[in-house]
């Protein structure tokens, strides 16, 4: 749409053969902007994810009944006064629910900043400056990657007490090596480039070099990762909070609120059954958005669409 | 081919002892058993017994050289002492391992070959209904919390013993109790019955990756020359799928199923929590909620010889499908 009108706003002041050929100069964001912005999966998601992200952080301010307040009714299925129902404890369940995106939101997305921010610098350093510096490091990385992720993620969390951003630290812990590896692969391939020699003659020192020019350019890999991150981070925390070493009342999760339902599947379904939808839906539209993000910054893995 | 798997075993030795000494640090450091030993008895112990309980753990002693001790008397056969009193963590560990292993071993072998089947299908059936049948349950598999899944699984089944009448499908235990004098045959559909319900839980996420990896590199593989080289020969479509396309296709699916046995394992400790298995599940949770640092690092330790035995596996595997790969 945007080009036609730019084509035709431009052929006013061309020669008609000229303004057959016009085609506007899109910079590299815009590419991958507009790739994205097709990818109609991964834009439904966006805003799904979006809405989710806001209704969790922004609802609980607005909503007349706080998540550990006590309400008159016990075990009540949804209705207009409680949309979700209520416990056998009478908590509102909508509120509860509220709370436990939240929490687990909060916690996924700090695993993913987390790891993303410590990986990338500790992948880039790697490949920059290769040889001894990078075996050691990625030997390190291979170190961790090695342990497995759920069962230490069990061990050392259960001394966290459940304060959230504990629980984000061990985990992001034990996944950051992951985008270390794939930064480190992305870097190796672009210090060779023309770019980085130019930055070195010009006299640029390794930290410019580092933080200006390579990471900016490993940036979609990098993105592409934290959305893969942020998936694996809800499902492990909700994991490690079902099994009683994650989060612990009187705050919440997701996974606390399916493991104090699962006894109660049948007679008070809702309470199962909310909650384990909410991760669905967060795990899934991120997988989506992640999806739509590789095709973007990776024109060649794009499939044919109709 | 032996000289490089005995080579690959040497290398792994030392990054054996290094992430065990890593974890030990951690998991030493992970709480404190003492002092749980002090507060949660009733009566309070007194200050000799607290004393010797820390001796008789090893509690008191600096975190390397308890390291040094641990893993040195494993290699005696001794893994040294559990918090619970009269608990041998070897007998312990080895009596759960073949729980979990039948599990685990049923649930791979089932999200393998279904994964290659639906794989290959969605592949050779690209964009088509059933393609895309295939990828948006792949997705939605991959979305689903294995405790919520198992959870439902268990009141389904449940809900099938209560109208079939039946006891088949077991939801408590990896057997039922008290069945040791039966008939061979009916201890075998028992454990049948109580295999079936965790070991689809288990398999469900291995499923939906390894399906998404098998449709990704077969069609890959379709679109190279020597396919299509082998169907302008004139053979048969058939043949060309099954000997040329599919086994090609294997290769990466060995890595991803050798790199995905530690999720597995994880995957495990959750459902065996469930379905209440008596196995290495139960164990870890117990040791981490106990703070029993040796009966934790036996779990941790075992686990990570699977995980390297399991790469190992799959390097040798590579060699098997694909014929250029020769190890020397």
């Amino acid at each position: 749409m945007t080009d036609i009108e730019a084509a035709g706003s431009a052929g006013t002041q061309l020669p008609p053969t000229e303004h057959e050929f016009t085609v506007r100069q899109r910079t590299q964001t815009q590419l991958v902007l507009r790739r994205f912005l097709r990818h109609r999966a991964a834009m439904v998601s966006l805003v799904v994810f979006v809405l989710i992200l806001l209704w969790a952080f922004i609802g609980p301010h607005l909503w007349h009944y706080s998540y550990q307040k006590y309400t008159p009714d016990n075990s009540r299925p949804p209705s207009w006064k409680h949309p979700f129902g209520t416990n056998a404890s009478g908590y509102d369940a909508y509120a509860q629910v509220m709370r436990g995106t939240q929490t687990s939101l909060k916690i996924a997305i700090l695993i993913a900043l987390g790891s993303t921010l410590v990986g990338a610098v500790w992948g880039a350093v790697a490949g920059f400056y290769r040889g001894f510096v990078d075996a050691v490091m990625m030997r390190i990385a291979d170190l961790v990657l090695t342990l497995p992720l759920f069962a230490i993620a069990l061990v050392i969390s259960s001394r966290s007490g459940g304060s959230w951003y504990w629980i984000a630290a061990v985990i992001a812990g034990l996944t950051w090596a992951y985008v270390a590896r794939v930064v480190r692969s992305t870097v190796l391939s672009l210090r060779e480039k023309e770019f980085v020699e130019a930055a070195k003659a010009l006299g640029a020192s390794d930290a410019r070099i580092i933080f200006r020019h390579l990471l900016p350019n490993s940036l979609g890999p990098i993105i592409v990762n934290a959305t893969v991150l942020v998936a694996t981070g809800i499902l492990t925390e909700t994991a490690l909070s079902f099994v009683g070493f994650g989060v612990q009342p009187p705050d919440t999760s997701l996974g606390l609120l399916v493991s104090q339902a699962q006894t109660a599947v049948d007679t008070r379904p809702w309470l199962f059954y909310i909650p384990g939808a909410f991760i669905i839906a967060i795990a899934l539209t991120i997988n989506f958005i992640g999806d739509g993000l590789r095709d973007a910054f990776d024109p060649r893995q794009q499939r044919v669409r109709q | 081919m032996l000289a490089y798997t005995v080579r690959r075993i040497l290398v792994s030795i030392p990054v054996l002892i290094a992430s065990t000494f890593i974890v030990f640090l951690v998991v030493v450091n992970a709480g404190d058993p003492v002092a749980n030993f002090a507060t949660s008895r009733q009566p309070p112990p007194s200050k000799a017994a607290v004393a010797a309980f820390a001796r008789h753990i090893h509690a008191d002693e600096p975190a390397v050289q308890r390291y040094w001790n641990w893993i040195t008397g494993v290699l005696h056969g001794d893994w040294g002492p559990s918090v619970q009193p009269n608990l041998d963590i070897g007998h312990d560990l080895f009596t759960r391992f073949r729980v979990t292993l039948t599990l685990v071993a049923a649930a791979m072998l089932i999200a393998l070959v279904l994964a290659v089947i639906f794989g290959v299908f969605s592949a050779i059936r690209q964009y088509t209904a059933a393609d895309y049948t295939i990828t948006f349950f792949g997705f939605l598999f991959l979305a689903m919390p294995v405790f919520w899944f198992a959870v439902l699984l268990k009141q389904a089944g449940i809900w099938f013993n209560e109208q079939t009448g039946s006891q088949f499908l077991g939801t408590i235990g990896e057997k039922s109790p008290y069945l040791e004098v039966d008939t061979t045959w009916n201890q075998f559909t028992d454990r049948i019955g109580h295999l079936a319900l965790p070991t689809i839980t288990l398999a469900l996420v291995s499923f939906a990756s390894w399906t998404r990896y098998t449709r990704a590199s077969m069609l890959e593989v379709l679109n190279s020359d020597y396919v299509r080289l082998a169907r302008a020969k004139g053979l048969r479509r058939r043949t060309v799928m099954v000997r040329h396309a599919l086994r090609t296709a294997l290769i990466p699916l060995a890595t991803v199923t050798a790199l995905d046995i530690a999720i597995i394992l994880g995957g495990a400790v959750i459902t065996e929590t469930i379905f209440q298995w008596h196995g290495m599940g139960e164990m870890l949770v117990e040791s981490a909620a106990t703070v029993d640092v040796y009966r934790t690092m036996a779990w941790l330790l075992l686990s990570a010889v699977v995980v390297i035995g399991f790469n190992l596996l799959a390097d040798l595997l590579y060699a098997v499908l694909d014929p250029r790969i020769r190890y020397d």
